[in-house]
């Protein structure tokens, strides 16, 4: 087989409205929950409906989503940065008769303007190695209580949710709204029976970032200083010996304020709000009181426009404790460093000279 | 009735929002594989711990990655997803699909694999979730014969990934599905090779709104922008003044306070040399405003996920660079900055966390771009500073 072909070329999948049209649309208009109108500069109209997705599917879902795009979307869909899939129509006759199909269907149409759309999640207890929860369990239910907000568009501003289940967060949650984030809270366990049998000692050392692991003379393996450990489980990664999940220790933290967007104030980090709240599968009820409260109060707060962080900027932190009534307590005290911020993290700034 | 094998997940086919279980139970009736993720995932929820273990290098013949290598560490119970690997498939750029390729991918995988996906993962690959060791290589010629490739992994490119664009935006300041399909493809080596300290990502967005993420989650985000005048319709303004609060909801919110409404004359004035093009205006009237004609991205540095000395959110570089095929400013870019880090960084160091190790002056200087005050927020504040031999007279060696 040919290898390095890399990815098809997009030109082949595009819908004949958006090949004509590329480049060269004019504005576009929310027509309800869900549904962006596009018009393009001549004239054209694109119709796109987007459904809130599982991220976790399978092929006979894909079918259906096929099913649906081929009877009134000429056979052309997409998929969105956010798990949402939309189906992509010329033909505005074919927007109702669809709407109505994907109700039956029992999907979610929504996700657009001011409203909280699709969790970005990562693997979880489903694929993952290294996870302190679930994914896709705690996504499914917090978008089962925040269902209403999907297909509305009744916040001040968009709301931005993503989880990721470990520190490492592939998922990029740490820029939303709020991020719903898996920590561990226990030093790896250590087996040094193992340790030298199936780790590379000295790469193990030099993967911790807080220099809590020394060589133990005696077993040739390692001891952990387990003050220093902060429970990033890199260790772990690169040596099965040391173990780092617990059902006790992990849990989920709630981060908040993060945003991407350059819109009024520049792209920002979440910042914690709870430091802990334990696993309680199968549906987390604490989490989702805590997404749905922090929510409450934002959208109580919040002036048209403000998302989450811009809120809590205004109001300060302290308010925000006190409208949340979320505890402060030692750990939302950074004591880990990093001290590049003085750089400008934000595509905002003048042009001089 | 049986008794269900998976009573607590059962309570996630419950509520409004699509549910993963329907869909892990719907491959299962299939594959057996897909059964046995569905009950291992119900002892995961059962013991509240995982039961994957990684490690065990596999792949498909001439690449380093796009596979990861996934075991179940109870195969004694779980015999299905005793291997379990996942191949991460390149999408197609901006997402778009035939049905007529999703089919076959679905043919495909429900031939060799398990069934279940993810469409998408985090990074913006096809996610076959779900494999034997063996079945690699087969599934893999199969989807290489229909034309997909695999996606990166491990310390290499990653996947890159753009936004919708000029697709469907009227927003795009670049073609950033053409940059990001252009670059794939030149960078197909990087990609499919691990060869680096650790992973490297870029992402395109057409513009500062960055619906890709890619301030947050690239080493190297292109985030489209301009440099002369925001276009605006005074007719379409004035439409727009009967729906919206111009006074309150655009002037007042503009960062810069570079506008001004006339409520009178329905007038709005903007002092473009003072915009810092954040978007917020023209995302509220797209009717009447529009990104500048003279258009291009800048150019960030340095985003990563806390792992391993805590996230960063990428740094201005480049104010301004055009982004026109063949991209060979940010293609020759790409290349130094790679080669660099490389020689430079350690195992497993992000490119932004090495900067932050030897100072942007270092980096700077190898990079032969000069310093400006739109790569700060602020000037440093604190006073031990290095001096280059060269720009200090030096006092003379004692013996
Ligand atoms: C030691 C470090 C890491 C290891 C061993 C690791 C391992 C993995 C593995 C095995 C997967 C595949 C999960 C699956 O599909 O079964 C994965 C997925 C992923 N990882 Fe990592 N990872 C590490 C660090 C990171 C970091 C630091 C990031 C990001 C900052 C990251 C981003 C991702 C992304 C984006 C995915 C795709 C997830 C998805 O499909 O949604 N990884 N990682
Ligand atoms: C005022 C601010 C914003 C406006 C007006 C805006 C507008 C839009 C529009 C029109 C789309 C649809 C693009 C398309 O696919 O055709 C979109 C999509 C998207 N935007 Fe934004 N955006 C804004 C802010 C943001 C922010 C702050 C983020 C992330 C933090 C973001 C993330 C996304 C994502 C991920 C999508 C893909 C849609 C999806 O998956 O649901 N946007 N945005
Ligand atoms: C290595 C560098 C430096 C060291 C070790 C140092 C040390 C000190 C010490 C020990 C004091 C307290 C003196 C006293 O009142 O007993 C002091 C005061 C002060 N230093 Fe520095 N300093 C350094 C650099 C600087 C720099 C670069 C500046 C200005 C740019 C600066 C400005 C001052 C000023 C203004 C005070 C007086 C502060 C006050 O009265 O409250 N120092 N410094
Ligand atoms: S966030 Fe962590 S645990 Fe979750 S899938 Fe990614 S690497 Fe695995
Ligand atoms: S979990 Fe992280 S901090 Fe703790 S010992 Fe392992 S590498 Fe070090
Ligand atoms: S980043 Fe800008 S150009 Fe790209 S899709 Fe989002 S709003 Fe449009
Ligand atoms: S783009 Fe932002 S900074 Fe520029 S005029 Fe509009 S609101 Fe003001």
């Amino acid at each position: 087989m040919p290898t390095d072909i890399g990815p098809p070329d997009y030109h082949t999948m595009l819908p004949p409205i958006i090949a004509r049209n590329y480049g060269k649309w004019k504005y576009h208009e929310i027509l309800q929950p869900g549904v962006l109108m596009h018009v393009a500069q001549g004239g054209d109209k694109l119709y796109s409906v987007r459904v809130g997705g599982a991220r976790l599917v399978c092929t006979d879902r894909i079918r259906e989503y096929c099913d649906i795009a081929e009877k009134f979307c000429d056979g052309y869909l997409r998929f969105t940065s956010r798990h949402n899939v939309e189906f992509l129509l010329d033909k505005k006759d074919n927007l109702e008769p669809l709407l109505q199909d994907l109700k039956q269907r029992g999907y979610p149409v929504g996700g657009t303007g001011h409203s909280i759309t699709s969790i970005v999640h990562t693997q979880g207890w489903v694929h993952c190695h290294t996870p302190a929860t679930d994914a896709s369990g705690p996504v499914k239910a917090v978008m089962d209580e925040l269902y209403d907000h999907f297909i509305a568009m009744k916040l001040p501003g968009k709301l931005r949710i993503a989880l990721a289940c470990c520190l490492n967060m592939c998922g990029a949650v740490h820029f939303s709204d709020i991020s719903i984030l898996g920590i561990h809270r226990l030093p790896p366990s250590l087996d040094n029976e193992r340790v030298p049998k199936i780790c590379e000692v000295p790469t193990t050392i030099a993967a911790c970032p807080t220099l809590a692991i020394r060589p133990d003379p005696k077993t040739k393996g390692v001891q952990i200083n387990e003050e220093r450990c902060m429970y990033c489980g890199n260790c772990y990664t690169l040596c099965p010996a040391l173990p780092l999940m617990d059902p006790e220790g992990d849990g989920i933290s709630i981060w908040v304020g993060g945003k991407v967007s350059n819109a009024r104030s520049g792209p920002a980090f979440s910042k914690l709000a709870i430091p802990f709240i334990p696993n309680h599968p199968p549906r987390w009820p604490e989490v989702v009181d805590a997404v749905k409260n922090i929510v409450e109060c934002y959208a109580k707060g919040a002036r048209k426009h403000e998302r989450m962080g811009e809120w809590i900027g205004r109001i300060g932190w302290e308010r925000f404790f006190e409208v949340t009534k979320i505890p402060f307590t030692d750990k939302h005290i950074d004591d880990f460093t990093l001290s590049y911020d003085t750089f400008r993290s934000t595509a905002q700034f003048k042009y001089t000279g | 009735m049986a008794q269900s094998e998976t009573p607590l997940l059962d309570e996630l086919e419950k509520g409004p929002w699509p549910s993963f279980v329907k869909d892990l139970k719907m491959a299962g009736q299939k594959k057996a594989m897909s059964r046995d993720l569905l009950r291992q995932l119900e002892l995961s929820y059962k013991e509240r711990i995982g039961h994957w273990k990684h490690g065990g290098i596999v792949g498909v013949k001439g690449y380093g990655g796009g596979v990861i290598g996934r075991y179940s560490d109870r195969p004694d119970l779980f015999p299905g997803v005793e291997h379990c690997h996942t191949m991460r498939i390149n999408m197609p750029t901006g997402w778009f699909y035939t049905t007529k390729a999703l089919r076959t991918i679905c043919d495909i995988w429900d031939k060799y694999g398990s069934g279940m996906t993810n469409f998408h993962g985090s990074t913006g690959d096809i996610i076959l979730l779900g494999t034997t060791t063996n079945n690699l290589q087969p599934c893999f010629d199969e989807l290489s014969e229909k034309g997909f490739d695999m996606g990166g992994s491990g310390s290499a490119l990653r996947t890159p990934s753009a936004c919708v664009g000029p697709a469907r935006c009227e927003w795009a300041c670049y073609d950033s599905l053409d940059a990001i399909n252009d670059i794939t493809h030149t960078f197909q080596m990087q990609l499919h090779r691990p060869m680096w300290p650790y992973k490297f990502k870029i992402k395109c967005s057409a513009c500062p709104n960055d619906c890709v993420a890619a301030i947050a989650r690239a080493d190297l985000s292109i985030i489209g922008t301009w440099r002369d005048n925001i276009q605006m319709d005074p007719g379409a303004v004035k439409e727009y003044a009967g729906k919206l609060d111009i006074q309150e909801e655009v002037v007042e919110l503009c960062p810069t306070r570079c506008m001004s409404w006339d409520e009178k004359k329905k007038e709005l004035k903007i002092n473009n040399k003072e915009c810092s093009r954040c978007m917020h205006c023209i995302n509220l009237m797209p009717k009447a405003l529009a990104p500048g004609k003279d258009k291009g991205a800048t150019i960030l540095i340095g985003g990563k996920a806390p792992i391993l000395k805590g996230a960063m959110i990428s740094w201005v570089l480049i104010p301004f660079l055009k982004m026109e095929k063949p991209y060979q400013p940010i293609k020759d870019l790409a290349l130094k900055i790679w080669d660099w880090w490389d020689e430079n960084g350690k195992m497993r160091e992000r490119v932004g966390e090495l900067i932050e190790r030897v100072g942007m002056r270092v980096f700077l200087k190898e990079m032969g771009i000069k310093p400006i005050p739109q790569m700060i927020r602020t000037p440093r504040a604190n006073p031990y500073f290095f001096w280059w031999p060269e720009e200090v007279p030096q006092k003379p060696k004692s013996a």
